[in-house]
């Protein structure tokens, strides 16, 4: 009985210090936890928050900048952050192992996907090639990949995301650890195969009894898989308890503004339609790419097909979509940042898709869009100022007159207006999106679109933005097009939603109608697989 | 709350950010690489200027009388007014009587005015082609084939097919050592080109009606600066070994000329008896070529990391 | 992988055509009657007519050229007036000492210069890293020429060890051939293990900092099994990258090194021809040294596949 109590992993009084001149000392401060036998504890937060420093300290990898100050890390009962490095190398993939957030580059391109879990059971195990090999099929099997002795000799790149990480899966089960640490592994993939993923990382947890560290910032992945949650923030824990008192009971005001920023998956009622006036309207819109080469057979993608929108003033339209559909080359297409192969795109009565460039620059103005990454979206050698004022000047407006309308916009995205003459490092992730935001109002279009526009951010970054954006649409009457993965940020900003997979669309209707009751069956699994979807954050039971 | 949770962040951030960025030329300045190299290269450079104040005597000069003088030797030689006077020979002198010593601090000249040269021409030129490249879809096809094809030929080899067609000059040695080296600074700028231009901020420059000129010369080019200046270095310090391996072999600059290759081509017939017309030279010329690298090595870490990471 | 080597192959056939019309050009682009300029200095009038005729001077340039790719195409490098051969013989009889010397070059240099650059970014940051770091900038820094003199002075002149100059052929006296290879081969090894010991170092550091690495030693693998398994062979196409592109260094430094050592090779012919204005014996020089340049690369570009199961173009 004390036995089975006893917790696979204890973390007492971890502190790890972060290289001189950092912008604080310690990057985690005095946290303490448990991982007991078969159960799953997330650790949340926002990133800078330290989570995946523990990770790393736990398995030894911490990079040689950040060095553990103080503290206890027992594995078992055996304290491994006094261990010797061998002693640790002894302990890994035996006793615990780790996954990680990057499928795509976690496994060695050059070697088979059967010989890196090979290596393991060489490694740690005195069993003969054909024992081992039969072992590898069985894990193979186990996490569910097909044909396993394709997958067996086949390379990493012949797999795809999801199967990757069943490797990574495979390769870090074989020998039954005691723990498993699984670093943000689904952050970098699909909804749908997201919720494949963590519905085996449970399974086989379960069936074997491991107990899992998990880390993630996403509250709908906590609500789908943990069983006691842990929050932290800037390196010090704030508050951990089970799953359902945190998520339906939070004390501490920081896990509170977490929680509630949470966009909820059912779209709030928008009232009827307007009559507004149709800004953009695309008619069979389509791109093909084609590439040929000598001795090949000419390879076409056709990233986009008969794709038929229209938006009107004052309205939100998203395209939702997981990687590949084709969502931001159509919104691309409307920004002509590409040319579309196929079909029109009206915007107002003229017709834009296959307007040459040179008559294309007045309508520019008309169409802007803001993108995903903010710290690659402003040409980092020039003041913000410069930035803004860039576009209105092409237009003819004078300087002065092109900062004061600067100076009125970065008011109206909440920003200093003192600030102009800074350059885009001097301000954070959330910020640079703003001035973003303004550039592009600088033009004052008819269409703003948004490219996954908060997709980079943190919870609580992205609420403010996504505020700013429905009140700066509400304001000026705008059009938005909002490209977007996340369904939850989809339910909340848009009035009506366009679903598109490999290149079409799906399913097209008003937000309450497409969220509440989805016809496609694409859409639906869409739907099904949508992390934490049977929880209503932030809707807190009094305390 | 939020919004006060975002400040802080902001404030640190701000704070780490901005003595990150702006002081990427003055880091460069503070280089260990680029100070020790740099100074080196300074002195190679007043002594070019000073050549004539630092106790030379004319470098063409011929004194059949003091023909194959090991260093350190005393000898007596005749001024233009008729009268003897003494000196000391501190690198001895060549085959033809000529101070070794001048010859080797009036090359120094010879030698820096080819890599500056040599350096300048071949980023002008490759700067120019290689944005017609970036920007040109039809024209870049043509112009990669060619930069291909002269790739193709030995850097070496190539400038003494072209010195072989010309008469050897300074001129026509510069510009023969300018050709290959055009075709990478082109790569070079194509490449900066064609990775800039997929940057959000030039397709958001692109998308608030900017014209194609002002693109190029206030989004794109900039990004191109950094590494010019690191290429420029390493070309500069490849083109003075060059000009001294075409001096050498005999179909560099014409061999009157006090050039650190010309002395030392000089020097090869006696070099088992008297070796110090090889050696001095050979010690200013890698000097100065270890100092130029040295430098560049600095300005890649500091201006250009992602560079570093390759050669 | 058949279609992938047709299309390399298909690949090097313009940079070929560029090279050809660079060569052929060469000649036109001569300050005066390229007939006179082949001829020689005391060559008669007859003589220069016999060429011009020959050569189909009098027709127009593309005609000319067909004419010279065609002859080239058949193995007619024409004739050397200086040396009194055709220019086919003159390339047989200078060939192998340039081929020994650049075979002997490669082995110590890619010997040497690999665990060289494994070693110091193994220990990055080390002593050993910074040595290795040190050697190849001065490798880069010191010419070839100057090195030659430096090893002739020490173990020739001043230890006698070796001889000063000279070449063997490697059939007539075997010990022979091989203590005169010794120093021109380490003095033109030196900037080459400087550029691959560069390289290696930069690439396996890359490798290092990839995040298959991190898995590998996650897997609890010891770090020498992580380097030599998991590093290296990623890290092998730049470095097998680095080591063809330093091919026309080597092509540039045989030359030099030939003269120093007075190896009677394809770089000393070389350097003759240009003295003598030789104008065909350059052009096929020039011609065979590209070609061998960029047929190298190409097999370089083929063995990639060996390495790294994604290329497959």
């Amino acid at each position: 009985m004390t036995d089975l109590k006893r917790p696979v992993l204890e973390v007492r009084n971890l502190s790890v210090t972060l290289p001189a001149g950092a912008d604080r000392v310690n990057a985690v401060e005095k946290v303490s936890f448990t991982v007991n036998p078969g159960e799953i504890v997330c650790l949340v937060g926002e990133s800078g928050s330290g989570k995946s420093v523990i990770a790393f300290t736990i398995m030894g990898l911490l990079a040689k900048a950040l060095k553990p100050s103080s503290g206890e890390i027992l594995l078992e009962g055996e304290n491994i952050l006094a261990a010797n490095e061998s002693r640790l190398r002894e302990l890994r993939c035996t006793r615990m192992s780790m996954i990680f957030q990057e499928p795509m580059t976690a496994l060695n391109p050059v070697m088979t996907c059967g010989l890196q879990i090979d290596e393991v059971l060489a490694t740690h195990t005195q069993l003969d090639a054909a024992q081992r090999k039969a072992k590898i099929i069985a894990i193979l099997e186990r996490v569910k990949l097909p044909e396993p002795e394709r997958i067996y000799a086949s390379y990493p790149h012949q797999l795809s995301g999801g199967q990757r990480q069943r490797i990574m899966i495979a390769m870090a089960l074989v020998l039954d650890p005691v723990l498993l640490i699984a670093d943000e592994p689904t952050t970098a993939l699909d909804v749908t195969t997201q919720a494949e993923i963590l519905k085996l990382i449970a399974e086989l947890q379960e069936g074997q009894g491991t107990g899992v560290l998990f880390i993630t910032h996403d509250f709908g992945v906590v609500a789908e898989i943990a069983h006691r949650v842990a929050v932290l923030r800037w390196g010090e824990l704030v508050e951990m308890g089970p799953t359902e008192k945190i998520l339906s009971r939070p004390e501490h005001g920081y896990t509170k503004m977490l929680i509630s920023s949470v966009p909820s998956i059912h779209p709030v009622h928008r009232g009827v339609r307007k009559d507004g006036p149709t800004v953009l309207r695309t008619e069979k819109l389509g791109k093909t790419y084609s590439a040929s080469a000598f001795f090949q057979k000419t390879r076409v993608v056709k990233a986009a097909v008969d794709v038929d929108l229209d938006i009107r003033k004052g309205e939100t339209l998203g395209i939702v979509g997981e990687s590949g559909s084709g969502k931001s080359t159509v919104a691309r297409c409307i920004a002509r940042l590409i040319d579309p192969t196929g079909g029109k795109i009206f915007l107002g009565d003229t017709e834009i898709a296959t307007m040459p460039a040179g008559k294309l620059r007045p309508h520019r103005r008309r169409v802007q869009i803001v993108f995903q990454d903010p710290y690659r979206s402003m040409n980092p050698r020039i003041t913000v100022g410069d930035s803004i004022i860039e576009g209105p000047m092409n237009f003819g407006l004078k300087r002065d007159e092109a900062l004061a309308r600067a100076r009125k916009l970065m008011e109206t995205v909440r920003l200093d207006p003192n600030s102009l003459d800074r350059y885009p490092h001097q301000f954070s992730g959330g910020q640079r999106h703003r001035i973003c935001i303004a550039r592009a109002l600088a033009m004052e279009p008819e269409l703003l679109i948004a490219d996954e526009a908060v997709s980079a951010l943190d919870v609580s970054v992205q609420k403010q933005v996504l505020e700013l954006l429905d009140e700066i649409r509400v304001r000026l009457n705008l059009a938005v097009l909002f490209i977007t993965h996340d369904l939850r940020v989809a339910a909340q900003i848009c009035d009506y939603v366009a679903v598109m997979s490999k290149g079409h669309v799906v399913e097209y209707g008003s937000a309450e109608q497409v969220f509440g009751a989805p016809k496609d069956d694409y859409t639906k699994a869409l739907f099904a697989a949508a992390p934490g979807r049977n929880w209503e954050f932030g809707k807190f039971a009094a305390a | 709350m939020s919004a006060i949770t975002e400040e802080v962040v902001d404030s640190a951030s701000i704070a780490a950010a901005s003595t990150k960025r702006k002081s990427l030329w003055a880091l460069a300045v503070r280089n260990t690489a680029v100070i020790f190299g740099g100074s080196i290269l300074l002195i190679m450079l007043v002594i070019a200027i000073l050549a004539p104040f630092l106790g030379t005597v004319d470098p063409t000069r011929i004194d059949p009388a003091a023909r194959n003088k090991p260093p350190g030797t005393e000898i007596t030689f005749r001024l233009d007014d008729g009268q003897t006077a003494k000196r000391v020979v501190l690198m001895g002198t060549d085959s033809l009587g000529r101070d070794v010593y001048s010859r080797v601090l009036y090359g120094t000249r010879v030698s820096l005015v080819i890599g500056v040269a040599v350096a300048l021409a071949s980023i002008a030129i490759g700067l120019v082609i290689g944005l017609v490249s970036g920007y040109v879809r039809w024209a870049d096809g043509i112009i990669m084939r060619i930069m291909d094809g002269l790739m193709a030929i030995p850097g070496i080899l190539l400038a003494i097919a072209l010195v072989s067609i010309w008469r050897a000059g300074l001129i026509t040695v510069i510009f023969a050592i300018v050709v290959p080296d055009v075709p990478r600074v082109v790569r070079l700028v194509r490449s900066v080109v064609l990775t800039v231009r997929e940057e959000p901020y030039v397709e958001g420059a692109i998308s608030v009606g900017t014209p194609t000129w002002t693109l190029m010369f206030r989004h794109i080019l900039p990004n191109t600066v950094a590494p010019l200046i690191v290429q420029g270095t390493f070309i500069a310090a490849a083109a003075i070994i060059a000009e001294a391996i075409l001096s050498f072999l005999g179909i560099g600059i014409p061999p009157e000329i006090p050039s650190w290759g010309n002395i030392m081509a000089e020097g090869r017939t006696l070099f088992r008896v008297f070796p110090h017309n090889i050696f001095f030279p050979g010690i200013f010329l890698a000097l100065t070529v270890l100092a130029i690298n040295i430098m560049g090595d600095g300005l890649r870490d500091t201006l250009d990391p992602k560079m570093s990471k390759k050669v | 992988m058949l279609d992938f080597i047709a299309r390399r192959l298909i690949a090097i056939i313009p940079v070929l055509t560029v090279v050809a019309v660079f060569v052929f050009l060469m000649l036109r682009l001569t300050p005066g009657d390229p007939a006179a300029v082949i001829a020689g200095d005391n060559a008669t009038s007859d003589q220069i007519a016999d060429i011009r005729t020959k050569l189909g001077l009098d027709e127009p340039i593309w005609t000319q050229f067909v004419i010279w790719i065609g002859n080239i195409l058949q193995g007619n490098f024409g004739e050397s007036f200086f040396f009194k051969k055709t220019v086919a013989e003159l390339i047989a009889q200078r060939v192998e000492p340039t081929l020994a010397l650049a075979v002997c070059t490669l082995v110590i240099a890619v010997t040497v210069a690999v665990p060289m650059g494994i070693l110091a970014a193994y220990r990055h940051g080390s002593l050993i890293d910074r040595f290795v770091m040190a050697f190849s900038v001065l490798g880069f820094s010191v010419p070839v020429f100057v090195i030659g003199y430096c090893l002739i002075y020490v173990f020739a002149i001043e230890l006698g060890w070796l001889p000063v100059q000279g070449y063997v052929r490697i059939g007539v006296n075997f010990w022979g051939f091989l203590e005169r290879m010794v120093l021109p081969s380490v003095t033109l090894a030196v900037i080459f293990v400087a550029l691959i010991a560069r390289m290696t170092r930069a690439s396996v550091l890359e490798v290092l900092n990839e995040d298959y690495i991190r898995t590998a030693r996650a897997k609890g693998l010891s770090n020498r099994v992580v380097l030599m398994r998991h590093a290296l062979r990623n890290a092998a196409v730049p470095i097998l990258t680095v080591i063809g592109l330093g091919i026309a260094g080597l092509i540039g430094g045989a030359v030099v090194t030939e003269s120093v050592y007075g190896l009677p090779g394809l770089g000393r012919l070389t350097v003759e021809a240009v003295l003598s204005r030789d104008f065909p014996t350059i052009q096929t020089v020039i011609l065979l040294f590209s070609v061998v340049y960029v047929v190298i690369n190409l097999l370089i570009d083929i063995s990639y596949t060996l390495f790294d199961p994604r290329i497959r173009y």
